[in-house]
């Protein structure tokens, strides 16, 4: 049986070939860096979810004490590790998330106008750039209406990831 | 980032707290929902590279076979069947009066009609033809090409452009008949002429559904602007590499009866074109690289149209002497086979179309293609310096920008077919040159789709067409998959771990893919997160195999039915897409046995029957071998 193995040895071992396998995506010279550009996208597409600030504190970590504009797979791995290890940054649930929406829906009518989504994901937080917010509003947009069906959205992203 | 206000709080600013904080929650996720769509788009791609390349690895293995074939086909000359056609297609000298005598056009033929010699008002005229789909008539073809012929036959192996003050110079990579973004750089470029200078830097067919009208657009225009546009040689301007990658099938299906003639002429005219050309006696634009011998001198001396085919490279004496013994006759000139080019000539070119730049330092075999080099940037120096260059323009690879710039800014890769893998997979460019010889570079993306969509259905579409072509790979070595699995299951639960599985298949497959990731889209899982290997890969199949076909012979089929195509069709001397049963089984015992795969007469024999379909005597390989494409359940219909 699987399980008869020794969990935590297979388990790190599958860790960080995932990890490696995220990494190698990026590393286009194949010679175990990527651009330091690039490490928000490796953290965010193994599952994590940290802010833009959270990110920069964690490439902190993971930079040279002379930042060249890249990093190394011999000190991103190891972090890495920790950080799922760890489950920091988890994706909230999905109710969560709709709660976000419901907060920022003011009027409590179940959809946000495109204008108010446009303001509060341009203007607040973590501002999306102008690339971010037309793909976002690509699926989210009901063309009809002119606004967000917020939930109907999160229903179909749910769907999609799976 | 949990902020907290208690008691006599403003509500306005806890509102707007948490409204920040509300706002930062969805700003977090979708950049992490973003992140990971990036990442399968990625490993889409990486998978596309991966079997490309396997592919042309493929062709070196193929080229081995070709040789081994004459040499062990012994039956006598006379009853070979087989002989006679290939010395047949030799004999048959191509006077271009009498095939154009042979090929008519009807009355009711409502296409393009061009008149020789070709204009300005012509080209016009194709291109708005070709835009509205029609098909240009075989007869006009041929004219094209015997006209192409006669004026490439003139030009030097490396053209030279020079005066570049006075005219700005547009330099496109590889086309890969795609013509919406043929059409797409003459709109936001304009078309060629005498102010508009052009070089188009190989690989002009194959893949693309329009390779044809590409090749007939850029040759008129050659025609019509013979000093101004510049058409290269690339790797797939080869008649057994369009055998391969589509252009051999998108002529047989559009010209029916005339593709063979059209065949025979097209390969002797891309021996024709030029291999390179020099920019100010400073920029060289060639289709692939070079190499660390690479040597203009030579290049510019020897005989390029003795350049055949890629598979087809210059034998040694001693393999010579054999064959003159066994067969007077060998596949790969018109003349003796004393009149090849020689090997050191031949590897020049083979490197100028087939190398790589990479990081590394060194010149070293380009194993992932099978030909060519990959060559460094201490290689690229090198050769600059020896020849006083300053730059090397090449294609040959897909980017994802179109374009990219290594070696300290002295090699520029240049790719021009947008979506190449698959729509939303890449973007094309093109560049222009001015006096200072400074690059500036355009990129566009040529799309079908009316609607633009969203992120996540673009990935799906890249996505799901790179997991049809990887599951054939599978489908193909699934009994050595099978044994693999069962050794790691060491329980015999059936179950294995992702681990195990991504492991497993990366050592059967060869491929250096991220298996790990693949595996939860590939493979079935149970809900404790192991893999069911015994249930197969999930959502592929191949449709409609006859049943005849037993699974160890249907693996062979799926994984080599590239190669018995083309071999089939070398065979096939009139084009009719047919051979005879008898040619069938004494080519197909000498592939198993070339290949190293087990058969018996049996087994040979059903398959045999299998095939003749019509029960005749004759087979139509192509039919039969198209059955074997496996098909992605999603995606639908089967591509070639």
């Amino acid at each position: 049986m699987a399980e008869e193995k020794d969990n935590g040895d297979a388990g790190l071992l599958e860790l960080q070939k995932k990890i490696k396998e995220a990494f190698e995506v990026f590393d286009h010279e194949s010679n175990d860096t990527v651009d330091v550009r690039e490490i928000g996208t490796i953290i965010r597409s193994l599952g994590c979810c940290p802010s833009e600030g959270e990110l920069h504190d964690l490439i902190a970590e993971v930079e040279e004490e002379e930042p060249t504009g890249y990093i190394r797979l011999e000190t991103f791995l190891p972090m890495m590790v920790k950080v799922l290890k760890e489950r920091r940054y988890r994706p909230v649930p999905e109710d969560v998330l709709l709660q976000a929406f419901e907060v920022l829906d003011t009027a409590k009518g179940g959809f946000l106008t495109k204008e108010d989504l446009v303001r509060y994901m341009t203007e607040e937080g973590e501002p999306f750039t102008q690339e971010e917010m037309e793909e976002m509003l690509s699926a989210a947009l009901d063309p009809d209406t002119n606004t967000i069906q917020y939930r109907d959205y999160l229903a179909m992203m749910v769907i999609d990831e799976n | 980032m949990l902020l907290v206000i208690y008691g006599n709080s403003d509500k306005k600013l806890v509102g707007k707290l948490e409204s920040v904080k509300a706002a930062l929650l969805i700003q977090s996720w979708y950049r992490c929902y973003k992140a990971r769509l990036e990442l399968r788009r990625r490993q889409a791609l990486s998978i596309f590279e991966s079997i490309e390349y396997a592919d042309e690895q493929d062709q070196l293995q193929l080229a081995k076979f070709f040789t081994f074939m004459l040499e062990n086909y012994t039956q006598k000359k006379e009853e070979n069947s087989v002989y006679q056609s290939i010395a047949s297609i030799e004999n048959q000298r191509l006077d271009t009066k009498t095939v154009l005598r042979m090929v008519e056009v009807p009355d009711s033929y409502e296409g393009p009609r061009l008149m020789f010699p070709l204009t300005y008002s012509d080209v016009l005229l194709l291109i708005k033809a070709f835009k509205e789909n029609q098909i240009l008539h075989a007869r006009y073809v041929l004219e094209v090409l015997v006209e192409a012929k006669k004026v490439l036959k003139q030009l030097p192996n490396i053209t030279h452009i020079m005066s570049i003050e006075t005219k700005e110079l547009t330099i496109c990579g590889d086309i890969h008949g795609k013509l919406d973004d043929l059409f797409l750089i003459f709109y936001k470029n304009g078309l060629p002429s005498g102010n508009n200078r052009y070089v188009f830097n190989g690989d002009f067919v194959d893949r693309g559904k329009n390779s044809m009208e590409v090749l007939m657009v850029l040759f008129a225009l050659f025609l019509v602007f013979p000093n101004d546009v510049y058409l290269n040689r690339g790797n797939h301007e080869d008649f057994l590499m369009n055998l391969r990658y589509g252009f051999t099938k998108e002529i047989t299906s559009k010209y029916k009866k005339h593709s063979a003639k059209i065949l025979h002429y097209l390969e002797e005219v891309y021996t024709w074109l030029p291999i390179g050309t020099l920019i100010d006696k400073k920029v060289l634009v060639v289709h692939g690289g070079i190499a660390d011998d690479t040597d203009l001198e030579i290049l510019n001396k020897l005989k390029r149209n003795k350049m055949r085919s890629v598979l087809m490279p210059p034998s040694t004496p001693s393999e010579i002497e054999l064959r003159n013994i066994q067969f007077p006759y060998n596949f790969q000139t018109s003349s003796m086979s004393l009149d090849q080019m020689p090997k050191d000539d031949w590897d020049q070119i083979i490197n100028i179309l087939w190398s790589d730049p990479r990081k590394k330092k060194g010149c070293s075999p380009n194993t992932t293609r099978g030909g060519g080099c990959y060559f460094g940037p201490d290689i690229t120096n090198h050769i600059l310096n020896k020849f006083a260059l300053k730059m090397i323009i090449r294609s040959h690879e897909c980017k994802p920008e179109g374009f990219e710039i290594c070696h300290d800014g002295k090699v520029i890769t240049l790719f021009s077919a947008s979506n190449y893998y698959e729509e939303g997979s890449n973007r094309g460019a093109y560049l222009k040159l001015k006096k200072d010889l400074i690059p500036r570079f355009f990129q566009y993306q040529c799309s079908q789709m009316v609607k633009s969509k969203t992120l996540h259905e673009s990935v799906n579409i890249v996505e799901s067409t790179a997991f049809r072509i990887l599951g054939e790979k599978l489908i193909a070595r699934n009994s050595e998959l099978m044994q693999v699995f069962k050794m790691y299951d060491v329980n015999k639960t059936g179950k294995i771990t992702f681990y195990e599985w991504g492991k497993a298949v990366g050592q059967v497959l060869e491929m250096d893919l991220p298996w790990l990731s693949l595996c939860p889209r590939l493979a079935q899982r149970t809900e404790d997160g192991y893999v069911y290997y015994k249930m197969g890969f999930k959502k592929l199949t191949a449709i409609n195999a006859p049943k005849q076909v037993k699974s160890g012979m249907f693996q062979t089929l799926v994984r080599y039915r590239r190669d018995l195509k083309i071999i089939f069709n070398v065979i096939d001397k009139d084009k009719s897409g047919l051979i005879s049963l008898e040619e069938f089984r004494d080519i197909w015992k000498l592939f198993c046995s070339h290949y190293g795969i087990k058969i018996d007469e049996a087994h040979v024999d059903q398959l045999a029957n299998a095939m003749d379909l019509n029960h005749d005597g004759s087979i139509d390989f192509n039919e039969f071998l198209t059955a074997f494409d496996v098909v992605h359940r999603l995606g639908g219909e089967p591509k070639p």
